[in-house]
């Protein structure tokens, strides 16, 4: 029960602090006014620009789980149902569990050179060139043992009956593996959602800016507005506590990615 | 497939749109990695050579267009008397000791606790999932609203119960560590929790319950049944935990920027700032090389101890 409360008492905290006036937060007492002010504040395009930022959060977002999860299944299928050697196969998982390790500030001055030389520096295009070395790994595997699940009668079946590769891929295996592709994009949504530090590097304006970065700036030239720095940490952990409402069992497999098999 | 029905028809020679299907059919396995193999080469294999050249180089923007020079093992030069690097290095291996072996130790106890019932494993699995998915930024704002020395929670709780005088927390050289690890805790403990549990769950329930017909009591089971079972799930956890540990750098970024002084100076942290604050490239690139070092040997470790336990 002591974790669980030492979980839950600063989101509850934070989303309290949301919700008061100032006059509130520093008087200390436990009773205050609810009031919106904080939300309105911070969407309030003539005083902040996080709805500027929210929609770059969400671009990259949704742009970054849609390339992740076409390389990603493709990539999985062949792995998991196609004829590779071991060696090919297994230097690939390698790689790409490795890189899955690495810190990623590592990768923090090649990207800003690749950014530059490619003039996508301060846009969202940059930010989701880092998302996508960051979320691959994780899709991959997931879906991995998705594929591998699938009996190898079923695509042979599709293919007696004059479907191609392509076709029982799309048609037959892809349908199948709904809830894989599911998970894997949900993780790769909310992954790119919570990056700091390739939204942090690859940046310098609200033109290509996310969340996180808004609220780090917020916060450290504003140490005192409480209400607004509450209510950005909330609403930037909406995304967060919808997935954990609703898919479970595979989150937990891609966030102990290479501890837990099966 | 050939059968005398089919003989007796003269063969209709392939289409081209077949013909194509075939060699398509044929070659899927190179078409549906091609992807995945493009961007590994383009966005890590190409990166990784630019780090090595960086790393040997200085570098410079110059209107928009990156100006190299070659300067050899210069920037090792200036690791060795950086005064701020063994500083990062002793702080990150502090956090990374610190966290990993009070993290173990709390969701062991937790997770051996909880599993028993049902019900407790399903709650604790929910809410313990939130702190693994929300923004790292976010934690550190929380925790921020959490220490504030006049209005955070914790300081409030403490005037309540009859403190007079409270700590500044990260503002405290002394404090600032612990702050900053008990931030990682709250994140973290999570992750191993659910580790373990998946290990104890996975555990044949038979043997505990012949060793309690045979009149064991619950801490015999434990430390002789239970802990010896658990411990491949153990060891690949803390390495796992330990290669992770290294990353940390948002909470800290916001709650301290490694302050005050160097207190909570970590190497992603200072890699960081040698990157972005002094722009030079090229150092950065160099301890960015030396950090990608180091976690190969853990990684090497790993593989090598750590995977066949799960």
């Amino acid at each position: 029960m002591l974790l669980v409360a030492f979980t839950l008492i600063p989101i509850f905290f934070t989303f309290l602090t949301s919700f008061k006036f100032f006059r509130d937060i520093t008087s200390g007492s436990l009773r205050f006014t609810p009031t919106l002010v904080n939300y309105q504040r911070l969407f309030d395009p003539a005083q902040s620009n996080f709805l500027r930022l929210t929609s770059n959060s969400l671009i990259i977002a949704a742009g970054t789980m849609a390339i992740v999860l076409v390389i990603a299944s493709l990539a999985a299928y062949s792995l998991s149902r196609l004829p590779w050697r071991p060696l090919w196969s297994g230097l690939l998982l390698g790689t790409i569990l490795f890189i899955h390790m690495l810190p990623p500030v590592i990768f923090l001055g090649p990207f800003y050179l690749i950014a530059r030389s490619l003039n996508i520096y301060d846009t969202v295009l940059a930010v989701m060139m880092g998302h996508i070395v960051l979320n691959l790994p994780t899709a991959t595997w997931i879906l991995l043992d998705f594929f591998a699940d699938i009996p190898k009668e079923l695509e042979e079946a599709a293919m007696v009956d004059g479907a191609n590769r392509f076709q029982s891929l799309t048609q037959v295996l892809i349908p199948i593996i709904q809830p894989g592709i599911a998970a894997a994009g949900a993780l790769a949504f909310i992954f790119s959602w919570r990056d700091f530090l390739f939204a942090l590097s690859l940046t310098s304006t609200p033109s290509g800016m996310t969340i996180p970065v808004g609220i780090s700036s917020f916060v450290q030239e504003y140490s005192i507005r409480y209400g607004e720095m509450a209510a950005g940490a909330f609403f930037a952990m909406v995304p967060a506590l919808l997935m954990v409402a609703f898919a479970q069992r595979y989150i937990i497999k891609g966030l102990t990615l290479g501890a837990l098999k099966g | 497939m050939q059968s005398s029905l089919d003989s007796s028809l003269p063969p209709k020679p392939p289409s081209l749109v077949s013909r194509f299907g075939n060699f398509v059919d044929r070659t899927f396995q190179y078409w549906t990695i091609a992807p995945l193999v493009i961007v590994l080469l383009m966005l890590v294999a190409y990166p990784t050579f630019q780090l090595l050249r960086m790393s040997v180089s200085e570098v410079d923007i110059v209107k928009g267009q990156a100006v190299w020079e070659f300067v050899g093992l210069k920037h090792l030069e200036t690791a060795l008397q950086d005064p701020v690097v063994p500083t990062a290095l002793k702080n990150t291996l502090i956090f990374v000791i610190a966290v990993v072996i009070i993290e173990t130790f709390l969701a062991l106890v937790i997770s051996i606790l909880v599993s028993r019932s049902k019900h407790l494993v399903g709650l604790y699995r929910t809410v313990l999932l939130i702190p693994l998915l929300v923004p790292p930024i976010a934690i550190g704002t929380m925790w921020r609203l959490m220490y504030d020395y006049n209005y955070g929670f914790i300081n409030q709780v403490l005037k309540l119960i009859g403190f007079v005088s409270v700590p500044t927390w990260t503002a405290d050289p002394q404090l600032a560590m612990p702050s900053v690890v008990l931030v990682d805790l709250w994140h973290w403990t999570s992750f191993m929790f659910l580790i373990i549990l998946a290990g104890l769950e996975s555990m044949p329930q038979e043997v505990n319950e012949a060793a309690r017909v045979d009149g064991a009591s619950e801490f015999q089971v434990l430390r002789y049944i239970t802990l010896p079972l658990l411990r491949p799930t153990l060891i690949t956890a803390i390495m796992l935990r330990t290669i992770f540990a290294f990353k940390v750098f948002d909470e800290i970024f916001l709650l301290t920027s490694g302050g005050p002084g160097t207190a909570t100076e970590v190497i992603s942290l200072y890699i960081y700032k040698v990157f972005s604050g002094q722009f030079r490239l090229g150092y950065a690139s160099f301890l960015a090389l030396g950090l990608s070092f180091i976690i190969s040997i853990f990684v090497i470790f790993y593989r090598r101890f750590g995977r066949h336990a799960a």
